[in-house]
């Protein structure tokens, strides 16, 4: 079985988890940085990024979640995880695990009452994605190794770079586990490919 | 195309709070300590809710300006107060641009009949509840995220493990109902049909509900969340502590990890004294906050 894990500090976890399960893979809780040996995947939830980076930096977790994904293991970032994942974010000195190579805005398209849901084309995952934005940033620059699989009004919303994945909206908040399943495949392959 | 203020970016928004800690905060230096500190938002307020009950007399929506500040001073979401049933202090603050706001008891009623049509407004809400009913109307009338109101300022837990204890036992109770069961169910409750028969199929709230209302210490907010609080407000309990940084990141912590009492242990030394508390039954039944709302 395919385990995927949740980082657990703060935020939606429960709906990560449905959603893997419901993807066909196994989903558990991280809470400890010991734990990421028992997972073949990780997700980075949305929440609020600032208190995910504290609570990060509390429990000694960031070379930890770094090496994670220098091993070749995938990681699949919304809203927030996608913050976590950049190596660049407008406006601050400093980024979190520095994993994409992409510059990210925090809050981009604005306050709460801003938030929205629209349909979105992922390449290779839907043309009719229901996207769900809150309070959500976006990919202002990429680097050349990062493909673009989604826009909104032009801003870059869904981004892949080898095994690490990432969207600014919540696909865990909607019923369409597409987004989801996609990681799941991403996870299985780069599982084949570690153990040969 | 794009569609705002849906149920599910207004729901979705207290799900992404989950696991996290709401603080309450006077002015601009609190909320960047409040940030600092790892609050998943920060609720402004003109005075926190011990505050309030010293100072009596009429509570109000608060000063816009510190609404501003705050806002301007911090990345995570702003909360605010509007009155209960106070249709135009809603719109005020939602014109402003503040994330979320809470229809509070902690604030004296503009309304003793009606709360709002929450439902009708891009800002999702938050309202307290004790007891299914009032969680059920309130969701009815298209509150977005809940929490269990025990007694605002008083420091004392009992009051939020009671509407916690309240709330959950009447879910698995409505859970395990007949479908026939729950008409006279929602009628002796008070609750709208349709909401219950949701909570059912759910087999839980259709929305976030935090704990508030008492939590002055580590310990306090992780028995909450044992309780099943998706996440805590602290009102009064951290700026009104002997070292409100430390309470904060304590509290924090304590809420992420409600189950590692090794960690509880560490991060709840050293701390100073919490917020002086207040004995329920010494609150005249007028000012009791909780019994707000209908």
């Amino acid at each position: 079985m395919t385990i995927i894990g949740v980082l657990g500090l703060q935020g939606a976890v429960r709906e990560h988890i449905r959603s893997v399960e419901a993807s066909g893979a196994e989903g558990i809780i991280i809470k400890r940085k010991e734990q990421l040996d028992e997972i073949d995947g990780l997700i980075l939830p949305g929440g609020e990024s600032t208190t995910m980076r504290r609570l990060i930096d509390k429990y000694d977790f960031l070379d930890a979640l770094k090496q994670f994904g220098q091993s070749g293991k995938p990681i699949f970032g919304t809203c927030a995880g996608l913050i976590l994942l950049a190596n660049e974010i407008v406006g601050q000195d400093h980024a979190h695990l520095e994993l994409m190579d992409m510059k990210v805005q925090r809050n981009a398209f604005g306050r709460q009452k801003e938030s929205f849901e629209a349909k979105l084309e992922v390449k290779g995952v839907a043309d009719d994605f229901e996207a769900v934005f809150i309070r959500a940033p976006y990919v202002v620059e990429v680097g050349t190794d990062v493909e673009v699989l989604a826009t909104f009004n032009d801003a870059i919303v869904a981004a892949k770079q080898g095994h690490y994945l990432c969207s600014a909206f919540h696909p865990e908040l909607t019923d369409d586990h597409r987004l989801t399943a996609y990681f799941v495949e991403m996870v299985k392959t780069s599982k084949k490919e570690l153990a040969s | 195309m794009s569609n705002l203020g849906t149920d599910r970016v207004k729901r979705g928004m207290a799900e992404m709070q989950k696991g996290g800690v709401i603080m309450d905060v006077v002015n601009a230096e609190q909320a960047k300590i409040a940030e600092e500190a790892g609050a998943v938002a920060v609720m402004a307020l003109e005075r926190v809710p011990s505050d309030i009950r010293a100072a009596g007399g009429v509570a109000r929506m608060a000063d816009l300006t510190i609404v501003e500040e705050v806002m301007n001073a911090v990345s995570i979401p702003v909360m605010a107060k509007a009155r209960i049933g106070h249709i135009v202090e809603a719109r005020v603050l939602e014109a402003m641009g503040v994330d979320y706001l809470d229809e509070s008891e902690v604030l004296t009623p503009a309304d003793e009949v009606y709360h709002l049509l929450k439902s009708d407004y891009t800002v999702p809400f938050v309202c307290g509840c004790r007891n299914i009913g009032e969680a059920a109307r309130r969701i009815g009338e298209g509150a977005s995220m809940l929490r269990t109101k025990g007694e605002p300022g008083t420091g004392n837990i009992v009051e939020a493990v009671r509407h916690m204890r309240e709330v959950q036992s009447q879910i698995r109770q409505l859970v395990h109902m007949s479908k026939d069961e729950i008409m006279t169910f929602a009628k002796d409750h008070g609750a709208p049909f349709e909401v219950l028969l949701d909570i059912k199929e759910r087999g839980r709230l259709p929305v976030v509900n935090f704990a508030a209302g008492g939590i002055a210490t580590p310990a306090d907010a992780a028995l909450m969340m044992q309780l099943g609080a998706d996440g805590v407000f602290v009102g009064s309990g951290i700026f009104k502590s002997d070292n409100p940084e430390k309470f904060a990141r304590a509290i924090v912590e304590a809420t992420t990890h409600f189950e590692d009492y090794e960690l509880i242990a560490r991060v709840s030394k050293g701390l100073g004294t919490a917020m002086k508390g207040l004995e329920i039954g010494t609150i005249a039944p007028e000012q009791r906050m909780q019994d707000r709302g209908w």
